[in-house]
């Protein structure tokens, strides 16, 4: 690693820290956000999330090396961590830390879009069944359970067979479409308590429609598990991923992604386990902080919370 | 009364059908009353008597299944059967020209927005106004409904006001569009006694500033006493005694009425116990056959086991009464 990629590196967990302190900062005007801030580990999530999106974007300069060149295939091979490689190399004698750069890119980008797809049809779903009941949830619910039922692997082959090789957008599309099905069902069971509520009553009789009060009224009070399954499933999708490169069908090498970085490191655990480990610890890192952000979230979007303060 | 009624309601039966086949709960059972322009009509009866289902109907709220408003039952407002009426015309009646107002203003607003967003939706829907427009139209009705500081107010959360504040920002929300009629349904059930008679108190005046029509739906007699023109009295899903607010106090011709009555505390008689209607509403399934009151009533005769008794004209006008005692007036013992 040279000077100048040290020095992008320090800045960009300036940048993490200073960004949300600001945020910080803006937050006392607000009391919903300082209930954020006052969660014990939301911030440190939240600086966590910031310095990975900051560092897949600034990839080019935070990274030291190309991500895909072999440097040394004789003399680098699974070189253990050192100043020049600070997370040692894999068997192909690439920068580990240089592939991590570049994977967050695919890796995050894959569990941010396929999770937002996922909630999104979850939520949509989910809202219509227990809004309308009926007919319409026994079909959507049948379709749910048929969703969980089949394997997603199978599904996900099928989709292999049709494209040679899978585009990027066909890739999250794919697994959003795959992962809503809990997110369903969470939703509708949600939603059939939320419609009872007197306040939907109460917009009803004012006049509003079907999409107004699902929109307005009842998504909103789902709030909360939405954010927590939304959460979750920016970690499943990751895993989803890992274990669809691993099978060879997902993000295809030499492009990287911390799924097929596990991949190509498992063979060599035992002898160098730095290339297994620094993919598998993003993951698990990236994971802990969504589950810190959505735990300070929900207490921010609570309003129920709010008699507790000032 | 010469001018023509603002709400008719004709023959309404709403049912509901019960779970495993325990029968149909007709719990409105051919209800029909007026409601004319300008006056506040009070509808009392106990719990269970199918108030605040008749309420429901009106704006087709009540939820189906397992609920169902039979055919042949008329709700007619300006000269439109409101049971006929396509999804979006019914819409655009719902909140603009009848609004209703809900027993429990604890949870009758939504908890995750302002008070200022939901006083506005109801214009937003119905006027189209803009986001900032709607504000403030929600400022000004804070003000009209009498809570203080409109312009702070406006952003506060429902959690953050007491009950009686919520019943205001209910009634502001209600009242947004102007609407010609208002559905109180137990509109003070839930609040202390000093802020009861402060939401009635401005009711009134907004019914007088306004120029609507009330339904007051309560199962207080204090209420309807001080508050009401007209009085239907409700019992079994049935109307039972119609008449006018101090006609109906002076002479209750229903024997359950009269019970009603006796079962209120007077402050101008010296302590007693308080007289209860022995018994309990029957279920809605279940209906006494003949009149529905006879297993309660202290005057009943075989007559009353036989036969249901029409609403009979008791010879003041617009007094009726479901009771065969104003065929054969005899049979009811000479007051103390």
């Amino acid at each position: 690693m040279t000077l100048a990629t040290w020095f992008a590196l320090l800045v960009a967990i300036i940048l993490a820290a200073e960004t949300v302190r600001a945020l910080r900062q803006r937050a006392l005007g607000s009391e919903r956000w300082r209930r954020f801030f006052r969660h014990p580990t939301a911030a440190w999530g939240l600086v966590i999330l910031v310095f990975l999106i900051m560092v897949a974007v600034a990839a080019p300069l935070i990274a030291p090396f190309d991500p895909d060149r072999q440097l040394d295939i004789i003399g680098l091979k699974n070189h253990p961590p050192s100043w020049t490689f600070p997370l040692g190399t894999d068997v192909l004698s690439r920068d580990v830390w240089s592939r991590i750069v570049y994977g967050a890119r695919v890796s995050l980008g894959i569990g941010g879009l396929g999770a937002l797809v996922a909630v999104s049809v979850g939520s949509l779903v989910g809202a219509v069944a227990g809004y309308y009941r009926r007919w319409v949830d026994a079909v959507l619910m049948r379709t749910v359970d048929v969703g969980l039922a089949l394997p997603r692997i199978f599904i996900l082959l099928m989709a292999v067979a049709l494209w040679d090789r899978l585009p990027f957008g066909v890739l999250v599309l794919v697994i959003g479409l795959t992962s809503w099905f809990g997110t369903g069902r969470l939703v509708r069971a949600e939603v059939l308590s939320l419609r009872e509520r007197d306040y939907v009553l109460a917009a009803r009789a004012l006049g509003a429609g079907a999409g107004g009060v699902i929109f307005r009224h009842v998504l909103p009070n789902a709030a909360a598990p939405i954010i927590v399954s939304a959460a979750l499933g920016v970690g499943n999708v990751l895993l989803l991923e890992a274990s669809l490169s691993y099978l060879g069908i997902g993000v295809r090498p030499p492009t990287p992604s911390w799924g097929n970085m596990i991949a190509d490191g498992a063979p060599n655990i035992y002898t160098a386990p730095w290339t297994t480990l620094a993919a598998g610890l993003a993951i698990s890192l990236v994971v802990m902080s969504l589950n810190a952000v959505a735990d300070g979230l929900r207490d921010a979007l609570d309003p129920r919370e709010e008699g507790s303060t000032t | 009364m010469t001018t023509p009624a603002l709400l008719r309601v004709r023959d309404l039966k709403t049912y509901f059908v019960t779970e495993q086949g325990r029968g149909t709960a007709r719990a409105v059972d051919d209800v029909s009353f007026d409601l004319y322009p300008g006056e506040t009509l009070g509808i009392v009866g106990e719990s269970g008597c199918g108030k605040t289902v008749t309420s429901l109907s009106i704006l087709r709220l009540v939820p189906e299944p397992p609920g169902h408003i039979l055919p042949g039952s008329l709700i007619e407002f300006e000269g439109r059967n409101l049971l006929a009426l396509p999804a979006p015309e019914l819409r655009a009646v719902r909140g603009n020209q009848i609004a209703m107002i809900f027993q429990e203003p604890m949870t009758s607003l939504n908890p995750v927005f302002t008070v200022g967003d939901q006083i506005g939706e109801a214009a937003i829907i119905h006027q189209h106004l803009s986001r900032k427009a709607a504000r403030a139209r929600a400022i000004e009705m804070l003000k009209l409904v009498g809570i203080p500081d409109p312009d702070e107010r406006v952003d506060d959360y429902p959690h953050q006001l007491s009950g009686g504040m919520r019943q205001r920002v209910m009634i502001a929300m209600a009242l947004v569009c102007h609407p010609k009629v208002l559905i109180a349904d137990e509109p003070t059930t839930a609040l202390d006694v000093t802020i009861q008679a402060q939401i009635l108190e401005l009711l009134d005046r907004l019914q007088r500033e306004l120029g609507m029509a009330v339904l007051l739906i309560t199962h207080d007699l204090g209420v309807v006493a001080g508050h009401a023109d007209r009085v239907v009295v409700m019992y079994a899903g049935r109307v039972v005694e119609n008449a006018e607010t101090t006609e109906l106090f002076e002479r209750p011709t229903h024997p359950y009425t009269e019970g009603l009555l006796a079962a209120v505390p007077r402050i101008d008689t010296p302590r007693a116990r308080l007289h209860a209607i022995p018994g309990q509403v029957p279920a809605a399934t279940a209906w006494p056959v003949g009149c529905r009151f006879h297993p309660r009533c202290p005057y009943a005769w075989d007559k009353c086991v036989a036969q249901e008794p029409p609403l009979l004209e008791t010879g003041v006008a617009g007094h009726t009464a479901r009771c065969w005692l104003v065929t054969e007036p005899e049979r009811r013992p000479a007051k103390r």
